[in-house]
């Protein structure tokens, strides 16, 4: 028997003027255990919407979320988020803790004992390479951002959580510490086995990064797919300009800096 | 040392400490009424305006008005829930607490609702995020977030709370402010300036120490909020620690706010304490306060003056004669409130009409219907009261009498005033020694518009049957003739050599054989 889909959402819907217009428009995807999914799209295309829906930051008007087959509904929203996590652009450190304390934060609000909580706060810090003895007991104003934003995976990841959601994390980097992140968050993520989904508008991020694309527009899910599939696919012409921009972006970058060396 | 600096010296014990105990209860209570409402209004639009609006409007009631307005409230209140055998001290502590709660609330509400919609929405959103509940987020994130800001306004809450509750002494609670008010009062200038200080000193020391505390919460110091509040907490403590050891106060003793009823005070308190019973002043109280406070046995004892029973609390306006006047309030007294009147003390204190003895000679004036003529280019003073009542709207009435002008002063500075020439006439006390000390003339009431008022005694009904306490204040009926009582009120008054209230009611009980 295969095991039910990480997480799935069935005929989902959501407005945010009484149903005049739909931000999230009938979104109907399976992403599997361990998956890493990418949802592209530009701004007002409900990528942001479909996420907050997955950890009922959002309550859905229609359809259905699913979380390993089981409705999201039959938790409270704040047990809901304790078991996964979730990982924003601004970060949102708590400013008067601890870097120790912001990434214990689940941890304790589950009750776990303090060692383990211990234990587990300096392994974190060691998997996104801030050595604890340094950073524990510094307070999130000391740090640069994208240190900051490791502290942010650490913390999502503090109680052990099966799924990760992420809401542009790296957008806000400069973009060597946005390669050097990406690159390590999705050596995590295939450590871990946990299923991600990251919301990024840039597409060349997502090729990188993920098992599979999901590109919205207009509320609705235009296609979903691997890269491959997508690329072979005769598709929707958004789509198509979509995926071709890194290729397109490549071929000039590399056409100008051949002119300036001819 | 002045002798007046080592009498306010040995008050202050007794006045901090009632000075701090309220100031800490309206603060924390305040606190506790405040925060969970500027929390809720800073969910919920619908009624942030609302809140925000009543906190400001009651602001800028002055807060003189605003302690007064409790007290007739309270009374009312205790008497509608007296037949549910609840009943409660509508003077004093009670209204004092209530205005000042509601004054130091506007700057809790105001800096808690700015603190809290300071939070980064980005703060919010994660804690949201990690899996916090409504009340984990408000417990863990905004409130120590906001906590700098809301302790700002607690700080301004405290100075303002101290400064005002200075003002609560005419209500009859006691505190610093009891300089002030006497100070006024008997131009006691040392007493006046003692009570200022001691209120700043208090309000500066509190505001230091929250300081400390904000600055140790917006630094995340745990050590420097810790000596904060321990400082505080110790503070209190000492202030309050005479208010626990002093005895309890057994007989309490009212008194209206001029030097010859302060005076009266203490010499009613030195005779309770001869015949061996413990009496507490409350002085300076507003004239219609005390008398609702007697009727309601919140005080004991008082002196009143029978013209003014008889115009103001029966709203009579003949004039049958002193005797008659006496014996029909005494019996009103007793019917319509349980009140004893012991007896008059022996002297008058008629409200009279009043001028400088050059100033009258020069118009010719010797009684009012010679002043009826010149009125017209006149000006006339009275004290806060006067104008008001029902023996001037009598006098004005029965002569006609029409002035220039009518000015009204705090009755220290109605006297200055008519020595100055600021105005001509004055509405005068006849007891009052500055008669004779700024060489005025009292008018005569050629047509008895004005009632006889003797000084009474007159005994709550809770006290009407206490036999030990009658027999205490009985020696002082009939006892003091209107000579005396005008010295000892010019001891206090006058410019130069002031004594004390203390010493003008030793110096009362010497010439009258009391002591």
């Amino acid at each position: 028997m295969t095991p039910p889909p990480a997480i799935s959402l069935r005929g989902v819907r959501k407005s945010f003027d009484s149903g005049k217009t739909f931000a999230v428009d009938d979104v109907s995807l399976d992403i599997a255990p361990g998956e890493f999914l990418a949802i592209i799209g530009g701004s007002g295309s409900g990528k942001t919407t479909t996420l907050r829906m997955i950890n009922r930051l959002i309550e859905p008007d229609a359809g259905e979320v699913l979380i390993e087959g089981e409705s999201v509904a039959a938790l409270p929203g704040h047990a809901l988020r304790r078991r996964m996590g979730y990982v924003i652009q601004g970060v949102g450190l708590f400013p008067h803790l601890t870097i120790a304390e912001n990434i214990a934060i689940t941890p304790k609000l589950l009750d776990w004992p303090r060692q383990k909580i211990d234990a587990r706060v300096n392994a974190l810090l060691d998997l996104v390479e801030l050595p604890a003895a340094e950073y524990a007991q510094r307070m999130p104003a000391a740090l640069s951002g994208g240190q900051r934003q490791r502290i942010g995976v650490a913390r999502a990841l503090a109680a052990k959580p099966h799924i990760v959601l992420m809401d542009e994390p790296f957008g806000a980097l400069d973009p060597l510490t946005r390669d050097t992140l990406t690159e390590a968050y999705r050596k995590l993520h295939d450590q871990l086995g946990v299923t991600s989904v990251m919301i990024t508008h840039d597409v060349q991020e997502a090729l990188l990064m993920a098992d599979r694309l999901a590109v919205m527009a207009d509320g609705k899910l235009l296609a979903l797919g691997t890269p491959q599939e997508l690329a072979q696919s005769g598709l929707d012409a958004r789509v198509r300009a979509l995926l071709d921009m890194p290729r397109r972006q490549a071929r000039r970058v590399r056409d100008r800096l051949a002119d300036a060396n001819g | 040392m002045d002798d007046r600096l080592t009498a306010a010296w040995s008050r202050l014990p007794d006045y901090l400490s009632q000075h701090v105990i309220l100031s800490a209860c309206a603060l924390l209570l305040g606190l506790a009424i405040s925060l969970p409402l500027a929390i809720t209004a800073q969910r919920n639009a619908v009624i942030r305006w609302p809140v925000l609006t009543v906190a400001s409007v009651i602001q800028t009631i002055p807060s003189l008005a605003l302690l007064a307005l409790f007290y007739p409230l309270l009374l009312a209140l205790s008497a509608a829930t007296s037949g549910f055998g609840l009943q409660f001290s509508a003077l004093g502590f009670l209204p004092s607490l209530l205005a000042l709660t509601l004054y130091s609330m506007l700057p809790i509400i105001r800096n808690t609702v700015a603190g809290l919609s300071g939070v980064d929405a980005d703060v919010l959103e994660a804690a949201r995020g990690v899996g916090m509940t409504p009340n984990q987020r408000l417990a863990q994130v905004e409130l120590p977030l906001a906590a700098p800001v809301i302790m700002a306004g607690v700080r301004t809450a405290a100075v303002w709370t101290i400064g005002t509750a200075t003002l609560s002494t005419p209500v009859g609670q006691t505190s610093l402010g009891n300089y002030i008010f006497t100070g006024l009062q008997t131009e006691n200038w040392v007493f006046v300036l003692f009570g200022c200080g001691a209120a700043a000193t208090l309000a500066l020391i509190v505001d230091q120490l929250l300081g400390l505390i904000e600055s140790g919460v917006a630094q995340r110091n745990r050590r420097r909020v810790l000596i904060g509040v321990a400082a505080l907490a110790v503070g209190v403590a000492a202030a309050i620690a005479p208010s626990f050891v002093s005895a309890r106060a057994t007989y309490s003793i009212g008194a209206k706010g001029f030097t010859e009823q302060y005076i009266l005070a203490y010499l009613v308190r030195d005779e309770l304490e001869e015949h061996g019973l413990v009496g507490r002043r409350r002085a300076g109280l507003g004239s219609g306060v005390v008398f609702r406070a007697l009727a309601a046995s919140e005080i004991d004892v008082y002196v009143d003056y029978s013209g003014t029973i008889w115009s103001t609390q029966m709203g009579r306006t003949d004039q049958p004669g002193r005797e008659q006047i006496l014996s029909e309030m005494t019996t009103w007294l007793h019917e319509e409130h349980g009140i004893v009147a012991l007896g008059s003390l022996g002297f008058e204190n008629a409200y009279a009409l009043a001028m400088r003895r050059a100033r009258a000679e020069e118009l010719g004036v010797r009684s009012i219907s010679d002043l009826v003529r010149v009125a017209p280019q006149l000006r006339i003073g009275g004290d806060f009261e006067f104008f008001g009542r029902p023996e001037w709207a009598a006098l004005s009435d029965a002569y006609r009498l029409r002035f220039a002008n009518q000015r009204e002063y705090q009755s220290t500075f109605m006297y200055r005033a008519v020595a100055d020439g600021a105005v001509d006439v004055i509405s005068a006390f006849s007891s009052d020694g500055r008669i004779a000390a700024l060489d005025l003339v009292i008018l005569e009431d050629d047509r008895g518009a004005i009632p006889p008022y003797d000084a009474v005694l007159l005994v709550s009904p809770a006290r009407a049957n206490d036999e030990t306490f009658l027999a205490a204040l009985r020696p002082l009926v009939n006892a003091i003739p209107v000579e005396a009582m005008r010295e000892a009120s010019l001891l206090v008054d006058r410019e130069e050599n002031k004594r004390s209230v203390r010493e003008a009611a030793r110096f009362l009980a010497e010439e009258t054989g009391l002591d």
